[in-house]
Parts: C-alpha cells; sequence; structure tokens
C-alpha cells in the first residue's frame, strides 16, 4: 500500500513540474501532452490497484507490476521515438536556415562592396604624398 | 575595413540586419533607420499622407497589412490588388510561409515586399515574423488579411477606426481589434458541436475581455504598437493558439481587445490550410489553448511600455 502510495506522489510531483514547466512556456505543448498522458496514466494505474491486477490478469500477465513495467517501457518507447522525429525535423530545418544565411551574407556583402564610396587609400596617398 | 565614422551592417540576435556608425554609441535598441533599406520598401511614409486611417487628432499612422500564405499562388494576385485600392496609404507584406508554388514571385510582381520564411512555420510562425519586421520597421499598426481572399480589405478602414495609440483605458478604443464574423453582419456556416465550441469560448473570452467578443478564431485583426511589441516576442504557433491564444496574452499583458462587426466572403480560391478536425478534436485543442493560455505567466506590457512610452500619462 505505502509503496503505491509513494509511487502515486511521485507521479504527482512529475505532472506538477511538467505543469510548472508549460506555465513558464520553457515545455512546447507536443512534448507535455505526451508527458501529461503518461502521468495520469501512470496516477491511474496506481490510485486504483483493481484497474492494475484486473487488467494484467486479463492480459495474461503474472504479475501486476510486469504490466506495468510494460505500460511505461511502451509509452517511454513512445516518447523518445517522438523526440527522434522532432529532432530530425529541427536537424532540417536547421541546414536550411545555415544555407539561408551564408547565401544572404554573401549577398549583403556583395551588396555593401557595390555601394561603397571610392575607396580612402587615395586620401591616404595624397597626404603622405 | 570600413573607417570610423561609415556605417556598417551587423546582425542583431534576431537575425536582423541593422545599420548603425560606428563613431557614435547610440543606447541599444534605438538605432538609426538606414537611408537604404528605407528605399527598399514599397511606399514611404510621408507627413503628407492624411486619410481615413488616422484617427483624427493623432498624427497619420503607419500602417502594415500582413498577408501570411502558404501556397496560395491563385488568389494572392487578386487579394493583394484588392488590399493596395483599399488601402494605399498602407505598406504591405507578404509572408512566404515556405510556399513551393509561385506565390512569393506573384507578391513581388505586383510590387509587394515578401517575408520568405525558410520553411513552413504556420500561421502564428509567419505572424510572429511579420510583428518582429513590423516592430524592426517601427510600424504603428499592423492588419492581419488573410491570402484567400475571406477578408474583404475595404473593412481594413474600420478596425483601425476603433484602433487606439494605447495602451487603452478608454473603452471606445482598444489596443487589438478583431474583424468580427457574426456579430450581425453576413453570414459564416458553422454547424452543431463545433459551433457550441465556438460559442462557449465566445462567452469565456469575453468575460476576459469584458466585452463582447463573437468571433474569436478571426483572423482579421488589427494591431497597435504596443500589441505589436508583444507579438514581435510572443505569438503562439499552434493550431487555434494564433487566435484564441492571441488574444489572452493580450488581455493577460494588460491591454484592451474589442471587435467591429465585418462582413466575410468565401475563400476565392486554392485549399484552406488547416486540416479538417472531428468536433470533438477541435474542442480539446481549444480548451487546451484557452486553459493553457490562462494559466502560463505572461509579462505585463503594457504596465512596462507605460513606463518606457514617452509623453503618454499612466
Amino acid at each position: 500500500m505505502s509503496d503505491r502510495l509513494s509511487a502515486a506522489v511521485v507521479s504527482v510531483l512529475v505532472l506538477v513540474f511538467i505543469i510548472e514547466l508549460l506555465r513558464r512556456r520553457q515545455l512546447k505543448e507536443k512534448y507535455a501532452i505526451l508527458w501529461l498522458f503518461v502521468g495520469i496514466a501512470l496516477l491511474v494505474l496506481l490510485l486504483l490497484p483493481g484497474l492494475l491486477t484486473n487488467l494484467s490478469a486479463a492480459l495474461g500477465f503474472e504479475l501486476p507490476v510486469n504490466f506495468l513495467f510494460m505500460v511505461t517501457l511502451m509509452l517511454l518507447l513512445g516518447v523518445s521515438m517522438h523526440l527522434s522525429w522532432e529532432l530530425s525535423r529541427a536537424e532540417e530545418e536547421t541546414r536550411s536556415l545555415a544555407e539561408d544565411v551564408a547565401i544572404l551574407r554573401l549577398q549583403v556583402e556583395q551588396e555593401l562592396i557595390r555601394r561603397r564610396p571610392p575607396s580612402s587609400e587615395k586620401v591616404n596617398r595624397t597626404s603622405e604624398g | 575595413m570600413p573607417a570610423d565614422g561609415e556605417r556598417v551592417a551587423r546582425w542583431t540576435h534576431y537575425g536582423l540586419l541593422r545599420f548603425h556608425d560606428r563613431s557614435t554609441s547610440a543606447p541599444p535598441g534605438v538605432l538609426p533607420e538606414p537611408p537604404e533599406l528605407r528605399a527598399r520598401t514599397s511606399t514611404p511614409i510621408s507627413g503628407e499622407r492624411m486619410s481615413s486611417t488616422t484617427n483624427g487628432t493623432d498624427a497619420p499612422r503607419r500602417i502594415l497589412v500582413v498577408v501570411p500564405a502558404h501556397n496560395e499562388e491563385e488568389c494572392i494576385v487578386q487579394t493583394l490588388k484588392e488590399i493596395q485600392a483599399a488601402v494605399p496609404e498602407a505598406n504591405v507584406v507578404v509572408v512566404d510561409d515556405g510556399s513551393q508554388d509561385g506565390t512569393a514571385d506573384l507578391a513581388r510582381n505586383v510590387g509587394v515586399d515578401v517575408l520568405a520564411l525558410s520553411f513552413n512555420l504556420g500561421v502564428g510562425g509567419a505572424m510572429r515574423a511579420a510583428y518582429k519586421y513590423a516592430q524592426a520597421s517601427g510600424f504603428d499598426a499592423v492588419v492581419q488579411v488573410d491570402a484567400d481572399g475571406q477578408h474583404d480589405p475595404y473593412e481594413i478602414p474600420t478596425l483601425l477606426a476603433t484602433l487606439g495609440q494605447g495602451p487603452e483605458r478608454d473603452s471606445s478604443r482598444a489596443d487589438v481589434v478583431i474583424g468580427a464574423r457574426f456579430a450581425g453582419k453576413g453570414d459564416y456556416d458553422v454547424r452543431g458541436p463545433r459551433r457550441w465550441t465556438m460559442r462557449t469560448l465566445a462567452a469565456l473570452l469575453s468575460r476576459m475581455a469584458r466585452t463582447e467578443l463573437t468571433d474569436t478564431t478571426s483572423g482579421f485583426r488589427a494591431s497597435n504598437q504596443h500589441a505589436i511589441a508583444l507579438y514581435a516576442r510572443h505569438y503562439p504557433a499552434e493550431y487555434l493558439g494564433d487566435t484564441i491564444e492571441a488574444i489572452v496574452i493580450a488581455l493577460r499583458s494588460g491591454f484592451r481587445v474589442s471587435q467591429v462587426p465585418v462582413s466575410m466572403r468565401p475563400r476565392q480560391g486554392g485549399r484552406p490550410s488547416h486540416r479538417p478536425f472531428s468536433a470533438g478534436m477541435y474542442m480539446f485543442r481549444a480548451v487546451f489553448a484557452l486553459g493553457l493560455a490562462r494559466v502560463r505567466r505572461w509579462p505585463d506590457y503594457a504596465g512596462l511600455d507605460r513606463e518606457h512610452h514617452q509623453g503618454v500619462e499612466p
């Protein structure tokens, strides 16, 4: 009983942490939703012991805790896969930005050179001469 | 090497290009506008331009009409020409949101500036880019107009008439003015649970804004320079965030939001950018967006700006 309670407390703390990150705009909604789902699912399973034992027995697990581990692992796998996908997208976008910046930089430099008034080397030469 | 006193270009942390004299030490954030950039924008704003878009006693406002567009080559030209005819004194900029078709080139051919994003960011992302550009260029008002022609450009002065210099305490003007579709004018065909969600949202937001807001998902809106400063930093990119959350952000930062009735037209061509959601999904996302916007921490821009804005009484 007490171990389930402490696990539930940890889940609540994690949920509160996620919500606070959301509040401070340090976590994007699409990531927060997954974690909130994980936290709430875990909380439900922990606080309703009957649900856990019945569900795990119905699905053929020998021990309820095995079912819990399985669920947790699947959810973590899902989150990892989602992160990999998002990271791939972000890298592609970053590449695009680097290319655009390089092109813009060159265009700006070319334009600045084009607009520069006749160079001050002539002035220096006359003052030295 | 450029000599002292010559104008040099520097990249700010935004990636915005700023020019400044090396000889002068201007305080950060106050950089002189380079004459070169001004010549490149479509039409220079001068003091002689008096028009219906001023609000009477105040100096003429520099207005920027922003048209976010993603693959809208079918209707962009017509929309832009109507805008130019309706508000010739305003600058227009198209935010090309990673279009793969000729949207950007068509816009340039009509003589309109284009902010070409490197990839698709969505309406929210496109609008934040536009607000940043408006802030950097010093515009006093930004009007968002859809590229598909649903928004009637001739209603732009209607929006601007209610837009105040702000921050607004007077109830007759607002910092953000929304062009509302179902406030009596025109008919907009929405049915069933989706309509119920929209009406509940409208009721909740009306309570927050302390004024009637019936159309909270309309993208046809005008913002004054204070709202521009806010939106240049905080503009949500998620679905429904760019409309609902944007209102809540403004309200929670101390600004006034109100609406004026406008008539809408059906889409003139092309396809809508939003995927059609089921009513349930729509409701969930709306509730989530609203709930999130309400609990998030937003800086008090109206308060901050009141301190820094010269000549405005708090």
